[in-house]
């Protein structure tokens, strides 16, 4: 029980905040923010524990969120169904890209690169493809009630992605403390010397793909019940696969509270970048990347390696990704 | 005589026009210390890659208790009981000593807690134990080579096969790491190491295959090779061979 | 569908498009061979380019051919000081770190353009562009003439820059063994920032190439990258021949392969066939680093 004393902890805090406030804005900016922290969880948990960087997680993302809204829109499926669906479209899709990657023993730059074409031929075919709508994109119809995962109020909607972070918290948690974990975290320090050691590193990985997959597929399937609209470049494009990446790289990649923190410090520098520069397009990505860069300039265990240094190692919940080696 | 453990039969492997390992055959005793020796380049790295897996050979078989193994993954191999160390030593960087110990222990062990407690014993049977909590990349040449060694050791193998593991050591740290060795066969293991630390050799292994060109030139007890005219040619050339040749007929 | 009357001018014009992706292929591959990075940036560094050279004829009227001239040493200045202060150091000497500055500096790039200019697609219009050329049977438009003809220059130019200048013969040594380079006197942070100066440079002369026939909007680059990337996989990593030749080639396959499938799916083409390259081509192959 104990190591999960820390998320207890954490999402209670972020628990009482409906109680606290009322505002909108407020809440609206949590359930993004959530989201966020969610998607990039999935990332981090291949990226940041497994160091495979994918460039192409809008892949899971965008196959989910189409998934639960194709189904809702053109089959008449439950959302809630369309939910779980979508984590499976998803994982499937990250089951077959880790087959096809991994299978080649592609490490690297060339999984970064072979994972951003693979979100680049998505996004083309569904900007095309009749059953997503093509252009137009796919919108699902409004129905405000709880069966169909829509409701009047955001505060349910703040309490479901609350409730499925703390659940990819858990998940990364006992993951930490696991064989799996281990096994995982050895390929990414060294992968020949993990093989030495007796670890199927094909199997592994490909286990982490999925399970990433699956973990951003829920994030797709919440976006697509919170805004009702899905195209191309929602799904697929290259926002929200860099967010799912800037995230636990900001906040630590390889920690457990990485993806939520850098979340949350990437969107609150969002929304200050449009309080003082107006809505243009482009100019909060800018920052992004700017921040990115700086990151790994500066930062490069992000704010949980600011953290190692400032408090004390009892309080430590997990061992920040090291990469300042040499 | 007891079963050979590892039979290496006629192993041949080329790189483009080279002919790396020209038909080798040796046979591996269980619970001896084999060595295998011979001047830079002959090939033994690449018959050790071979050997672990981390190679196919061209020609030939590899045999380990009585079962074909050739071209199986390294994994595989290891939880076949076959474990091996880098000569350029592979550690895991960012993880603490007991935490890459662990690595290995966690084949055998499910548990994460039982794979870090098992990590403490290897960890202190190689004089590593007041270090578990360094980072593996802060370790010295010989630290890091105990290291290898350990996390070798934490998968329980039954066949160790030690790539040049006193290389890069100095005297007295050789001095150290000899007896780790050599305790190890008290527990039944099994041990081949390449080496070309010549006393530590001779003082270890049991059994010898000299290695030239690719091809094993002789095989013995260390006595038997050190007086083999084949070997010292090999090693120093032809004079040389025929002057020692010259001195023990005057002896 | 198969007769040359057809077959012809879609080679000859996949040719002389396949020079243009050769030379964006060009710079990414020099790159590679001498950095060992993959250089997320390079599109987004050919979009900037093109904009540049939009806005010098739309502006000033400048034609493109005349702007390569002074942008080329532009870009190449801008090149070198991004290798050499930013992306060298933020780094870290760690391929994980090339990796994620050089898609942070895409990033930054991209969406710089598309603050200052929007995501409208705009193109240019010469006097010339649409004049032809007559070749056999086909008639093809003088830019893509031009084009052709300035990529084997530039590639000649390249070739006879690595084998007979000091600098050159430098970026090979470093290219082969980096600490040796080192170790005989040479600058290496100097000799990756010149690389990636001379990377950006071709990225420049092709943007001016493009625009008479392209369009350009922030995110035109891109298209041009994933082609790029897969050029230099087939042509192999750091071959400036294999870039010049796999990009013909691929411009050929793309020019015939539109005649059947029209243009959309021509662009997933080209992802397919860049991930089927990978995946049939395990890293082993080409870089030990990766």
């Amino acid at each position: 029980m104990k190591p999960y004393l820390p998320i207890v902890f954490v999402v209670a805090l972020l628990a009482i905040v409906p109680f606290v406030t009322t505002s909108n804005v407020v809440l609206n900016f949590l359930v993004t923010t959530l989201l966020i922290a969610l998607a990039g969880q999935g990332w981090n948990l291949l990226g940041g524990y497994g160091g495979q960087y994918s460039f192409g997680h809008a892949a899971f993302f965008g196959t989910a969120a189409y998934a639960t809204a194709i189904l809702q829109v053109r089959y008449g499926v439950n959302a809630w169904l369309g939910l779980v669906a979508g984590i499976l479209a998803g994982a499937l899709v990250g089951a077959a890209i880790g087959v096809l990657c991994f299978r080649s023993g592609l490490r690297g730059s060339y999984f970064s690169l072979v994972t951003l074409a693979f979100a680049e031929v998505l996004r083309i075919i569904s900007s095309v493809a009749p059953i997503t709508g093509a252009g137009v994109g796919t919108l699902i119809k409004l129905d405000l009630r709880p069966e169909a995962f829509q409701f009047q109020s955001r505060v349910p909607f703040y309490w479901i992605i609350l409730a499925l972070v703390a659940l990819s918290l858990v998940a990364v948690r006992a993951t930490e403390n696991s064989r799996f974990g281990a096994y995982l975290v050895a390929i990414r320090e060294n992968e020949d010397a993990a093989s030495a050691l007796g670890i199927n590193t094909f199997a592994v990985k490909l286990a982490a793909m999925t399970i990433s997959a699956a973990i951003t597929s829920a994030a797709g399937c919440f976006y697509a019940q919170y805004f009702l609209f899905i195209d191309a470049a929602i799904a697929y494009g290259p926002r929200i696969s860099i967010d799912a990446l800037l995230a636990p790289i900001v906040g630590g990649a390889g920690t457990l509270f990485g993806s939520l923190f850098g979340a949350l410090a990437i969107k609150s520098l969002g929304e200050a970048t449009k309080l003082v520069a107006g809505d243009a397009p482009g100019l909060d990505l800018v920052v992004y990347g700017l921040l990115l860069i700086a990151v790994v300039g500066f930062l490069p265990r992000g704010m949980a390696g600011l953290m190692a240094a400032v408090v004390p190692r009892g309080f430590r919940t997990a061992l920040p990704a090291e990469r300042d080696h040499a | 005589m007891p079963e050979p453990m590892l039979i290496v039969d006629s192993v041949s492997r080329r790189f483009g026009g080279l002919l790396a390992v020209d038909k080798v055959s040796l046979q591996i005793n269980p619970g001896q210390i084999t060595a295998l020796i011979g001047p830079n380049g002959a090939g033994k790295t690449t018959l050790f890659s071979i050997i672990s897996g981390f190679l196919p050979p061209d020609e030939g078989r590899i045999v380990y208790d009585r079962i074909d193994v050739t071209a199986e993954p390294p994994y595989k191999l290891a939880r076949r009981g076959i474990a091996r160390t880098f000569q350029l030593v592979q550690p895991f960087p960012g993880l603490t000593v007991r935490e890459n110990i662990a690595i290995g222990a966690h084949l055998w062990q499910r548990s994460r807690a039982a794979a870090l407690k098992l990590a403490d014993q290897v960890a202190r049977s190689v004089g590593l134990g007041a270090q578990c909590e360094a980072p593996a990349a802060t370790l010295t040449v010989a630290g890091s080579k105990r290291l290898e060694l350990a996390r070798a050791l934490a998968i329980a193998p039954r066949l160790l096969l030690l790539d040049e593991v006193l290389a890069g050591l100095n005297p007295s740290e050789i001095r150290d790491m000899v007896p780790v060795i050599r305790a190890l066969t008290g527990t039944g293991m099994t041990i081949l190491m390449t080496e070309h630390v010549m006393q530590a050799v001779m003082s270890l292994a049991e059994q010898i295959f000299v290695i030239a060109e690719g091809r094993v030139i002789a095989r013995g007890t260390p006595a038997d090779v050190a007086a083999d005219q084949r070997v010292i040619e090999a090693y120093l050339g032809r004079g040389a061979a025929h002057r020692t040749a010259a001195g023990n007929a005057h002896a | 569908m198969l007769s040359p009357v057809i077959l012809v001018p879609a080679v000859i014009n996949g040719l002389m498009a396949g020079a243009v992706y050769a030379l964006v292929a060009l710079g990414l591959t020099l790159i590679y061979g001498v950095l060992h990075i993959i250089n997320f940036a390079h599109g987004a560094l050919l979009t900037a380019a093109m904009f540049a050279a939009f806005f010098a004829f739309t502006l000033f009227g400048i034609d493109p051919y005349l702007t390569a001239i002074v942008l080329t040493p532009l870009f190449f200045g801008t090149g070198y000081a991004l290798q050499r202060f930013i992306i060298g150091p933020a780094a870290h000497g760690e391929d994980r770190g090339f990796l994620l500055v050089t898609l942070g500096l895409a990033v930054v790039i991209e969406n710089t353009l598309l603050y200052f200019f929007r995501a409208d697609t705009r193109t240019i219009n010469l006097p010339y562009a649409f004049d032809v050329i007559e070749i056999g049977p086909a008639f093809v438009a003088v830019p893509r003439v031009i084009a052709f003809a300035a990529v084997i220059a530039v590639a000649i130019g390249l070739w006879a820059f690595m084998h007979w200048t000091d600098t050159g013969k430098a970026i090979r040594a470093v290219a082969k063994e980096k600490l040796g380079a080192e170790l005989c006197g040479i600058n290496v942070a100097h000799i990756y920032g010149v690389t990636f100066g001379v990377g950006a440079a071709c990225v420049a002369i092709a943007a001016c190439l493009l625009i008479p026939t392209y369009y350009v909007n922030p995110t035109a680059g891109e298209a041009f990258v994933l082609i790029a990337f897969t050029i230099v996989v087939l042509g192999g990593m750091g071959s400036i021949p294999g870039a010049l030749l796999g990009g013909l080639c691929v411009g050929v396959v793309e020019s015939v392969s539109s005649i059947f499938l029209g243009q959309s799916l021509g662009q997933i083409g080209i992802f397919i066939m860049f991930i089927a390259v990978l995946l049939a081509r395990p890293s082993g192959l080409f870089g030990a680093r990766l």
